[in-house]
């Protein structure tokens, strides 16, 4: 029973777990909190908005000088109501009312339109088309504007409102904001936007007529990894159709190409990052699907076929979980680990008790036998369920992704499932190393007879280990179905990949297993970009054949006499 | 007996082969008989799809052969001999393609239509000698052959066995599923090869050739049969049955194990790329489906329940399920892979030997019972 009381370490590690979901969505909403706060606490006072109501109908006139003047009044007003107007007229969203000449903001709604008042945002009523007309714009008017947003909005005191103005203004360099740029670099204290206000300017800068601007403006974008700036650079290296640079200036041509190789070889490190986090994140998914198979197969040497269908059950327990509580999707995962361990556990000890207990000693049939229960558990998902894919939702905590820099982001999800792939590792050696449970069946392993002598009852460790084995299998499902696809064939597509890591790692070795799941994942995705995903695979796989040929006992073999005897 | 005077010496006393091959010759002659000779307005006449159909079970059928002798007489599982029944499935699909010519949608006359559509403009090295079916059925020996051989040649060196040879097995034909899946790979992707015209000049839709090929695929069953029963009587086959028995006995007795294992591998695998290209010209179609590890799965369980070691087991099991699954994915298409499922599990818990074990089992039983009665 000393199985049960370590078990609690399990759970504290699950607790862990939880503990910091709960931190991560606090944060989150903390952040959601910040931004209402400072939307009203922007003070309006009493004589803007009349200013405001004053200007408002001026923008009206059928004259446009005469509206950019207004235009221009109305930027100056300190109310951030002005924000939304300007933004309503340049998105032709900005109406008068027939009627009574007075200005709204519309918003279609079916076949209507909603109308808002421009002076405090208030729905006014749902209209006809034929009862409002448009406030016309023209070209110079809407540059005025987009001018005089972008200049309000880098200048903004709330610090979202300005990243988000200037991830805009990056996007779309617009050589007359220069001045705006510079303006509002001198004010700017936040360090991180100050570095991109000065990327801004620089990507403007490019094209200037002073040499001395540009070079300096070159150098600037050499230390970015923002797209922009290497296709800025790309851009000042054009060559014409003779093959020679269009560029007259020879410095700036020499001092381009040295920026350009500098982002080049930042992008490359970068690159070769992210393919490192894809082949752990692809190694994490190989470990939780091959480590339940490495109890089974490598420590009671019993051939699972049906494995991949534990993990399908588990990815459905997630599945049905959620269906249960709709409305608390992030806590459902949660309460989907221990479900689907239960779940694939259960399973796991009936297809023991019922067909593997009758077997063993033929390990072939044994993979028959097994194989058969695999398609029986497809078919019974598929007709009680459904032969489709199933939606299972992914929480908030887990969608979104981790920001270095513009060439650099990881998903959450994969960070997590990296980090509960090693848990899942920890707490299952713990089990096999620390409690008399792993004790009775590391003996049972190395020799059956001997341990039933010693009296260990080796029909019921077989049980709880397959079960265990048959858990930990449920419990990647639950990590997998917030990767892929959730439907009956779930299964068939990790069963080879786990053999492969199992084998590779070589038997009755956990450690094994873990390496090995990590040096695939990572191979494969260092291949990709140069054979294609599909081939790459292919060259895993016949590497695999290849291997074991060389060492049939894989990475780490396993000691001891009855190695090698089978 | 007269019977034995139509067998070879090897076969007097398989009553279970001479059995199987005279319903065989039995069934060409009904099938030729009711389909060619009876007039098609006859209520006699046998539809042309049901000749296929049977053509298409025996193909089944020598391939569970190949298995059996790996399996049943040497005791390696392997579960990936679709894969070899699927390459010699291409190389017959890859003369018939060419055999198409300027008949092609695209009616280019070098270019299957596939290429065409790929914008490819030359014809990959590897499909230069389809053209000719001499060289085509050669590949059909050697292309499985091969790749038996180098797989067998590094795995059985090794002294890889057991579930360890299975799995790499697997892996085999999965590899070569997925390459099969690429465009790249110049073999039809996906859709794989299909839409052929005609065989040696002869129009694969009329009814004529359709016999003709049902008939060489009996003949090739019955081929396959006396040439895999020769071999498990011959010396080699004795010596092989010990490897299965006692490996390392053999090895210490001093036979060269791992020659023996290839030999009956490379043999094997060549039996089943036999059968691909005669299966190809039935199904008129050859995907990369075929080499789906799920294939090479079921045809372990035709020859399980058949009962392996007696190569007849093997051809009652491919016929028995493979008519199931007409039945049941016609009928009942929900239940197929719960029958499927079952099958695998009971054949394994409590047909150990398969079907014919269970009759051997009565027969026995007989036997007692009229020795007892003699006795009494």
């Amino acid at each position: 029973m000393k199985f049960i009381s370590l078990k609690k370490n399990l759970s504290l590690h699950l607790l862990y777990l939880i503990l910091s979901m709960i931190f991560v969505s606090n944060v989150n909403a903390k952040n959601i909190v910040s931004i209402d706060a400072s939307e009203q606490s922007t003070d309006v006072t009493q004589s803007s908005h009349a200013q405001l109501e004053k200007l408002i109908p001026q923008l009206q006139v059928k004259n446009f000088k005469k509206k950019i003047a207004s235009v221009k009044q109305l930027a100056d007003i300190k109310n951030p109501q002005n924000i939304t107007i300007l933004e309503a007229l340049l998105d032709s969203r900005l109406y008068y009312q027939k009627a009574d000449k007075s200005v709204v903001i519309i918003q279609k709604k079916d076949n209507q339109y909603e109308i808002f008042s421009p002076l405090d945002n208030s729905k006014i009523g749902l209209v006809e088309k034929k009862t409002i007309k448009k406030i016309t714009t023209n070209n110079k008017l809407r540059k005025t504007i987009r001018t005089l947003l972008a200049q309000k909005k880098v200048s903004h005191t709330d610090l979202i409102i300005r990243q988000a103005a200037l991830k805009e203004i990056l996007t779309s360099s617009d050589a007359s904001l220069l001045p705006v740029l510079q303006q509002a670099k001198t004010n700017e204290s936040d360090d991180s936007q100050k570095e991109l206000l000065t990327l801004a300017i620089a990507l403007i800068e490019v094209d200037s007529k002073d040499r001395s601007t540009r070079l300096s403006a070159i150098k600037i974008l050499g230390n970015s990894v923002f797209p922009r700036a290497k296709g800025k650079l790309e851009q000042v290296l054009m060559t014409n159709e003779q093959g020679s640079f269009i560029e007259q200036d020879k410095d700036i041509i020499k001092a381009s190409q040295k920026a350009l190789k500098r982002i080049d070889s930042k992008l490359s490190l970068f690159s070769n990052l992210e393919t490192l986090f894809f082949g752990l994140s692809l190694g994490s998914v190989l470990l939780l699907a091959a480590i339940g198979l490495s109890i089974t197969f490598g420590v009671m040497g019993v051939i699972n076929m049906a494995h991949g269908e534990l993990i399908m059950l588990g990815a459905y327990t997630t599945y049905l979980v959620q269906q249960a509580m709709p409305n608390d999707i992030g806590l459902s995962l949660i309460v989907a680990i221990p479900a689907a361990f239960i779940v694939s556990g259960l399973f796991g000890i009936a297809i023991e008790r019922g067909v593997i207990r009758h077997l063993y000693g033929r390990p072939l049939e044994t993979l028959l036998a097994t194989f058969g229960i695999s398609l029986l558990l497809q078919q019974m998902v598929r007709t009680l369920i459904s032969a489709q894919n199933v939606p299972v939702i992914t929480p908030s905590w887990l969608s979104g992704s981790l920001v270095f820099n513009p060439a650099f982001a990881i998903t959450y999800n994969r960070i997590y499932i990296f980090f509960f792939a090693l848990m899942v590792f920890a707490s299952l050696m713990l089990i096999l190393k620390k409690t008399s449970l792993g004790l009775q069946v590391r003996a049972v392993a190395q020799n059956r007879s001997m341990a039933t002598a010693m009296g260990i009852k080796t029909q019921w460790v077989d049980s709880l280990t397959f079960g265990l084995g048959s858990g930990v299998a449920g419990v990647a499902g639950v990590a997998l179905s917030q990767l892929t696809n959730v439907g009956p064939n779930l299964g068939q597509a990790y069963i080879i990949d786990s053999f492969m890591v199992v084998v590779f790692g070589g038997v009755e070795n956990l450690w094994g297993t873990l390496v090995a799941a990590m040096t695939l994942g990572i191979t494969n995705k260092f291949l990709e970009p140069w054979a294609g995903a599909v081939m790459s695979k292919i060259i895993v796989l016949i590497f695999l054949i290849i291997f074991i040929q060389k060492r049939p006992n894989g990475l780490f073999p396993q000691k001891g006499r009855s190695s090698g005897g089978h | 007996m007269i019977i034995n005077h139509f067998f070879p010496q090897f076969m007097h006393k398989d009553t279970g082969g001479k059995l199987l091959l005279s319903l065989l010759a039995l069934i060409t002659i009904i099938v030729v008989t009711f389909n060619f000779l009876v007039a098609e307005s006859s209520a006699w006449h046998m539809p042309t799809y049901m000749v296929t159909l049977l053509g298409k079970y025996l193909c089944l059928a020598l391939l569970a052969i190949a298995l059996d002798l790996v399996w049943g007489y040497c005791g390696i599982l392997s579960l990936g001999h679709a894969a070899f029944f699927a390459l010699g499935g291409y190389a017959m699909g890859m003369y018939l393609m060419r055999q198409i010519g300027d008949r092609g949608v695209y009616g280019n006359p070098e270019l299957p239509d596939f290429m065409v559509f790929l914008n490819w403009s030359e014809l990959p090295w590897y499909w230069y000698g389809f053209e000719s079916f001499a060289f085509t059925a050669l590949m059909i020996l050697l292309v499985p052959g091969l790749l038996a051989y180098v797989f067998g040649w590094m795995t059985f060196r090794s002294r890889v066995t057991g579930v360890y040879l299975s799995i790499m097995t697997q892996a085999l034909t999965y590899a070569l599923m997925l390459a099969f899946f690429r465009n790249e790979m110049g073999l039809g992707g996906n859709n794989g090869l299909t839409d052929f015209k005609d065989i040696l000049g002869f129009s694969l839709q009329s009814d004529g050739t359709r016999i003709v090929i049902f008939s060489l695929s009996a003949l090739a069953l019955a081929m396959g049969y006396i040439a895999s029963r020769f071999i498990v009587e011959s010396k080699l086959g004795k010596t092989v049955v010990a490897i299965r028995d006692a490996e390392l006995r053999t090895r210490f007795i001093g036979y060269k194990v791992e020659n023996f294992k290839l030999w009956i591998f490379v043999f094997s695998a060549m039996l089943a790329g036999v059968a691909g290209a005669l299966y190809v010209p039935q199904v008129g179609i050859i995907n990369p489906g075929e080499f789906s590890p799920l294939n090479s799965i079921e045809l372990a369980i035709w020859v399980a329940i058949g009962g392996r070691g007696t190569l007849f087991g093997a051809v009652i099991g491919a016929l028995l399920v493979n008519y199931a699954k007409t039945y049941f994915t016609g009928a009942l298409p929900e239940f197929w892979l719960f029958a499927l499922g079952t099958l695998f599990i009971v054949s394994t818990l409590y047909l150990p030997k398969g079907i014919v074990g269970l009759f051997e089992r009565f027969q026995n039983k007989t036997s007692e019972n009229k020795l007892e009665e003699k006795t009494a």
